[in-house]
C-alpha cells in the first residue's frame, strides 16, 4: 500500500515568554492512519493541536495539509481544508436539537432558514456509514456524554473533514462506549480518513493507533510503530525515567470507621442519591465505579461534609453526631481529594507554601495565638511537604497554577497525608495525569492504606479500580451496589453494571 | 489586512506593572484634555490651575488631605470586600450610618474625656457600618441574595432615613431651620492637625487604618483566609477554610471602615451631621480601591490622588470657567484606563498579517 501524506508538520516552535511549549516538532500523518500523540500534561500536545486547528500562531515552522500551507490563527481555514477537532469539553448548544447543532454556524447569519432537509439526509447517511446512531430531532440536553461525543464527531464529518483530531475522547466513557468509539474510528480509517488521537490511556492507544509520537517538555522524543511497541518502554519515554509501578498488598481489615445508613440526597443542585448503604473499614480500599454524573460526586461531598444528606445518617466510628461542615469532618480525620483539582483543590493564584498550609491554620506551630502567621515555620513545613511527597517546583514562593497536574495532586494529597487521615475520599485522583504521576499517586494511596487509612476510591478508570481496590461497588443513577471482592470480578461485569445491569 | 490577537503573558515584566498606572493616568489626562479644549479652555493652563488648586498652598494642600480622609476609609472598605469577592457597593450608606451613630452618641448622650470619647465614637461608627451590612451578608450566605443589589439599594434607603431624621426628630433647634443634626460635643471633635486649616486628626487615623488593614491582610490568618476565599472559594472550603465566618468578618471589617468615614466627616470636618455630608465618598471608594489594585497602602496614594482631582477641579473651574464635572470625567477615565492597562499587563498583543496560500 502506498502511503500518501495528508498532513506534514515541520519544525513547529511556539514560545510563551521564555518557555518553549513546542520546540521544533515535526511529524506526518498519512491517509487512513491513526496517529496517537502521547505526553505528560504540559508536554505540548494541546498547544500543538491548537496550532493545527488555528487557535494559536506558532513562532516558527510550517504545516502543510494536502500540499497547501495552512493559514495560522484561522480556525475557519482549518475547517475549510478538512481538519476537524473534537475538544475534551464539548461545544454543543444544549437547547437545540442534534440536527440544529450539527448544521449551526455554517450558514450566513442573514439567511432566514436552515437547509434542514438536505442536511438531514446527509447526516443520516453519515450516521449509518460510520456506525454513529443518532436521532436528529432529539434535544442535545437529553443526551448522554457518549451521545454528545457522537454529535461532535458527526459535526466534523458533516463538514467533510479529512483529518479528525480527538482530544482525550475516552475520558468520560464506559468500556463498552469506548469500544464503540474505537470501531467508529476504524470505520473512518477504512474510508480514507485520518485521525489524530490524544490520550493518556496507554492501553487504548495501543489498541487503536497505527503510530505513536511521544512528546516531552515540548519536544518530540520518539516515533514508534504501534505493532512493535512495548507498553512499559513507551511509558518510560513519556516520563523520561523508569516508573515504579504500584504493587498492591492486601492487609488485614481493621475495625469499622464509617458507615452510611440509607443515605439519600434529593435536591436540585447535584445528582441525587437514593438509599445508599456503605461500610468502610480501616486498611480497606473500597473502589466505586460508575459513569460520570451518576451521583459519585454527591456521595463524595456527603462523605466530606460539603452536603448534608436529606435522609439517612452517617455514622463515624467514634463520633456520635456530627455537624455537617468540611472542617468538622476534617477534624474527624476525613481527607477529601476533589475530582477537579484545579477548581476545587488548589488556589492557583496563591503561592505553593500558602496552599501547602491551608488545612493547617489551627496548628500553633504555624501561627501565634494572635493569629499572625509564622512565615519561617510555614516555609519549613511547606519545603518539607514538597520534599516528602516529591512535589517538583522551582520555589515554594511560586504561584501554584504553574505546577503540572501531577505535582498539584501530590501537593494536595501530601497536605492530607501529613495529617495522618483515618478516611481518604479520593475522587478521580489520577484523572488526566501521566503514567509517572499516576504511579506516584497510587503508591502514596497504597502506603496510606498500609498505615491503616480507609480509602474510598471513586474512579472511572477500571484498570485503576481493579489494581487498587479490595472491594468494588458500582454507582448507577444514585444507587450503590453491594461491594464485590475485586478478585472475583472483572472489567466486563463492572462495565455491565455501570450501564445499569443488576439495578432495579 | 492586519489582524491582532491577545495572548496571555506567562509572567508580566516588573517595569510594566509599576509603570502601567502612571501611563493610564497620563492617558486619562490627555483624553480629558480634549474635553477641556471642547469646553473652550487651554488644557495646559487648566491642568496647571488644577495642580495649584490642589497643592499650591498650605491651605489647598490641607484641603486635599482633608478630602482624602473619608475616601481612604471607603477605599479600604472596598479593598477588603473586593479581595474576598464580596461586592460591597454600599459604603455610602454605611458611611451615613456611621455618621448617624456619631450624632446619636456624640452630641451629649455619652460624655467622656477626649482621649476616650474619640475612640468611642470611632468604635460606634464602625459598629454601625458593620451592623448595616450584617443582614445583607446573612441574606447572601443563607439565601444567595446578590449583595451588589442589596448593598447598592440600601444606600438610598439610608440616605432617606438620614433625611427624615434631619428634617424631623433629630433636627437641631439651633440651626435656624437648616436640616442638620446637633453639634458633636467638644470632647468628641477631632482636633485640627494643621492650624488654620480644615485638616483634622481623621487623616492620621485613616492612614493608621490603611496600615492596619495591610497588616491584617498580609500577615494574619484572617487575611490569608480572605485572600483564599476571594481567589478560589471552592478550594478554600475543601481545605477547611470556614467560608461563612470569613465572609462575615470581611463584611464587618468593610462596613466598619466605611462607617468610620462617617465619623471623620461628622466629628472632624463638619462637626455635625448634614444631608450633604458625603458627595458620593462611598462610591469614590470603589474607584480608589480599583486604582490601588486593592492594595491598602496604595489606597492612601490613590485616595489623595482622587481628592486632589476633586479639590483642584474646583479651582480650575473658577479660574478657567470650565465645568467642575470635569473632575468626575477625569476620575472615571482614570479608572477605565487603569482597568484597560491591566489587560496590557497580563496580555501581549500580537499583530500579524494574513499570508496568502501559495
Amino acid at each position: 500500500m502506498i502511503m500518501t501524506t495528508l498532513l506534514k508538520v515541520e519544525k513547529i516552535t511556539k514560545k510563551f515568554g521564555d518557555f518553549y511549549a513546542n520546540d521544533q516538532i515535526s511529524f506526518e500523518v498519512n491517509k487512513s492512519e491513526v496517529l496517537a500523540i502521547l505526553g505528560e500534561n504540559g508536554a505540548g500536545k494541546t498547544t500543538l493541536m491548537n496550532i493545527l486547528f488555528g487557535h494559536y500562531t506558532p513562532d516558527a515552522g510550517n504545516v502543510n495539509f494536502e500540499g497547501n500551507a495552512i493559514e495560522f490563527g484561522n480556525t475557519n481555514n482549518a475547517i475549510k481544508l478538512g481538519i476537524g477537532m473534537v475538544h475534551q469539553h464539548f461545544t454543543l448548544a444544549e437547547n437545540l436539537t442534534v440536527l440544529e447543532n450539527i448544521i449551526i454556524g455554517r450558514q450566513s447569519i442573514f439567511s432566514l432558514s436552515l437547509p434542514k432537509r438536505q442536511a438531514r439526509v446527509k447526516i443520516l447517511e453519515l450516521s449509518k456509514k460510520f456506525g454513529l446512531p443518532i436521532n436528529p430531532d432529539e434535544l442535545v440536553a437529553n443526551l448522554s456524554v457518549s451521545e454528545k461525543q457522537r454529535i461532535e464527531i458527526l459535526k466534523t464529518l458533516f463538514l467533510d473533514c479529512k483529518l479528525l483530531i480527538l482530544d482525550e475522547p475516552t475520558a468520560a466513557l464506559t468500556p463498552q462506549e469506548t469500544d464503540a468509539l474505537f470501531s467508529t474510528i476504524r470505520n473512518m480509517i477504512e474510508t480514507g480518513l485520518s485521525v489524530i488521537l490524544i490520550s493518556h490511556k496507554l492501553n487504548e492507544i495501543l489498541a487503536v493507533s497505527d503510530r505513536i509520537i511521544v512528546l516531552r517538555n515540548g519536544s518530540s522524543v520518539g516515533e514508534i510503530d504501534t505493532h512493535s511497541a512495548d507498553r512499559e518502554k513507551i511509558a518510560e519515554m513519556i516520563v523520561g525515567k523508569k516508573i515504579d509501578y504500584p504493587q498492591k498488598k492486601k492487609i488485614p481489615r481493621k475495625s469499622k470507621v464509617l458507615s452510611l445508613v440509607d443515605v439519600s440526597y434529593d435536591k436540585t443542585d447535584a445528582p441525587n442519591l437514593s438509599k445508599v448503604n456503605l461500610d468502610l473499614y480501616g486498611g480497606q480500599i473500597l473502589g466505586i465505579a460508575g459513569v460520570a454524573g451518576n451521583g459519585q460526586t454527591t456521595l463524595a461531598k456527603i462523605l466530606s461534609g460539603h452536603f448534608k444528606p436529606t435522609q439517612g445518617k452517617i455514622v463515624f466510628n467514634e463520633a456520635k453526631s456530627v455537624h455537617t461542615s468540611p472542617k468538622s469532618f476534617m477534624d474527624l480525620g476525613v481527607a477529601y481529594i476533589p475530582e477537579d483539582r484545579n477548581s476545587d483543590g488548589i488556589v492557583g493564584d496563591m503561592e505553593i507554601w500558602e496552599n501547602a498550609i491551608m488545612t493547617e491554620m489551627d496548628d500553633p506551630y504555624l501561627r501565634n495565638s494572635l493569629g499572625i502567621i509564622n512565615k519561617k515555620t510555614s516555609f519549613d513545613r511547606s519545603e518539607n511537604l514538597c520534599e516528602t511527597y516529591d512535589v517538583r517546583m522551582q520555589s515554594i514562593r511560586q504561584r501554584s497554577r504553574l505546577l503540572s497536574g501531577g505535582n498539584v495532586q501530590k501537593l494536595l494529597l501530601g497536605r492530607w497525608l501529613m495529617r495522618k487521615p483515618k478516611i481518604i475520599i479520593a475522587c478521580q485522583p489520577t484523572r488526566g495525569l501521566d503514567e509517572g504521576a499516576i504511579a506516584s499517586i497510587q503508591n502514596l494511596l497504597l502506603k496510606a492504606q498500609q498505615n491503616g487509612s480507609a480509602i474510598i476510591l471513586i474512579s472511572e478508570d477500571l484498570d485503576e479500580l481493579l489494581t487498587m481496590s479490595d472491594d468494588i461497588s458500582v454507582m448507577y443513577k444514585g444507587m450503590l451496589s453491594d461491594p464485590t471482592e475485586t478478585s472475583s470480578t472483572d472489567k466486563l461485569s463492572i462495565g455491565l453494571r455501570m450501564a445499569g445491569d443488576g439495578f432495579l | 489586512m492586519i489582524k491582532f490577537r491577545l495572548e496571555e503573558r506567562a509572567k508580566s515584566p516588573y517595569w510594566l506593572i509599576i509603570l502601567s498606572p502612571f501611563i493610564a493616568i497620563l492617558v486619562a489626562i490627555i483624553l480629558a484634555g480634549i474635553l477641556i479644549v471642547l469646553a473652550g479652555a487651554n488644557p495646559f493652563e487648566s491642568y496647571y490651575q488644577l495642580i495649584i488648586g490642589a497643592f499650591g498652598s498650605k491651605n489647598s494642600f490641607a484641603e486635599t488631605l482633608a478630602r482624602a480622609t473619608p475616601i481612604i476609609l471607603t477605599g479600604l472598605a472596598a479593598s477588603i470586600a473586593f479581595r474576598a469577592k464580596f461586592w460591597n457597593i454600599g459604603a455610602e450608606g454605611q458611611l451615613y450610618f456611621g455618621a448617624l451613630a456619631t450624632t446619636l452618641f456624640g452630641t451629649g448622650l455619652v460624655v467622656l474625656p477626649s482621649i476616650l470619647m474619640i475612640p468611642f465614637l470611632f468604635i460606634m461608627g464602625a459598629l454601625a457600618g458593620g451592623l448595616l451590612l450584617l443582614p445583607l451578608v446573612l441574606l447572601k450566605l443563607y439565601y444567595k441574595v446578590d449583595e451588589v443589589v442589596t448593598t447598592l439599594l440600601l444606600n438610598f434607603v439610608v440616605v432617606l432615613l438620614v433625611s427624615y431624621l434631619l428634617e424631623g426628630p433629630w433636627k437641631d433647634p439651633m440651626s435656624l431651620g437648616w436640616p442638620q443634626g446637633k453639634s458633636v460635643i467638644d470632647e468628641g471633635v477631632l482636633p485640627q492637625i494643621l492650624s488654620k486649616t480644615r485638616l483634622h486628626l481623621g487623616f492620621i487615623i485613616s492612614i493608621f487604618f490603611a496600615f492596619s488593614v495591610w497588616f491584617i491582610l498580609s500577615k494574619t490568618v484572617i487575611g490569608y483566609r480572605i485572600k483564599s476565599v476571594g481567589l478560589n472559594a471552592a478550594a478554600a472550603s475543601h481545605a477547611g477554610v470556614p467560608i461563612f465566618k470569613t465572609v462575615l468578618i470581611v463584611a464587618l471589617l468593610s462596613g466598619g471602615m466605611a462607617g468610620m468615614a462617617g465619623v471623620t466627616e461628622t466629628a472632624g470636618l463638619k462637626g455635625y451631621l448634614t444631608l450633604d455630608l458625603s458627595p458620593g465618598f462611598g462610591y469614590a471608594g470603589i474607584a480608589v480601591a480599583m486604582l490601588a489594585n486593592l492594595n491598602p497602602i496604595g489606597v492612601i496614594f490613590s485616595g489623595v490622588f482622587l481628592a486632589s482631582i476633586y479639590v483642584g477641579a474646583d479651582a480650575m473651574s473658577r479660574a478657567m470657567n470650565v465645568p467642575t464635572y470635569l473632575a468626575d470625567v477625569i476620575v472615571a477615565l482614570t479608572v477605565l484606563c487603569i482597568l484597560l492597562s491591566l489587560v496590557f499587563v497580563h496580555y501581549k498583543i500580537l499583530f500579524f498579517g494574513v499570508k496568502k496560500n501559495d
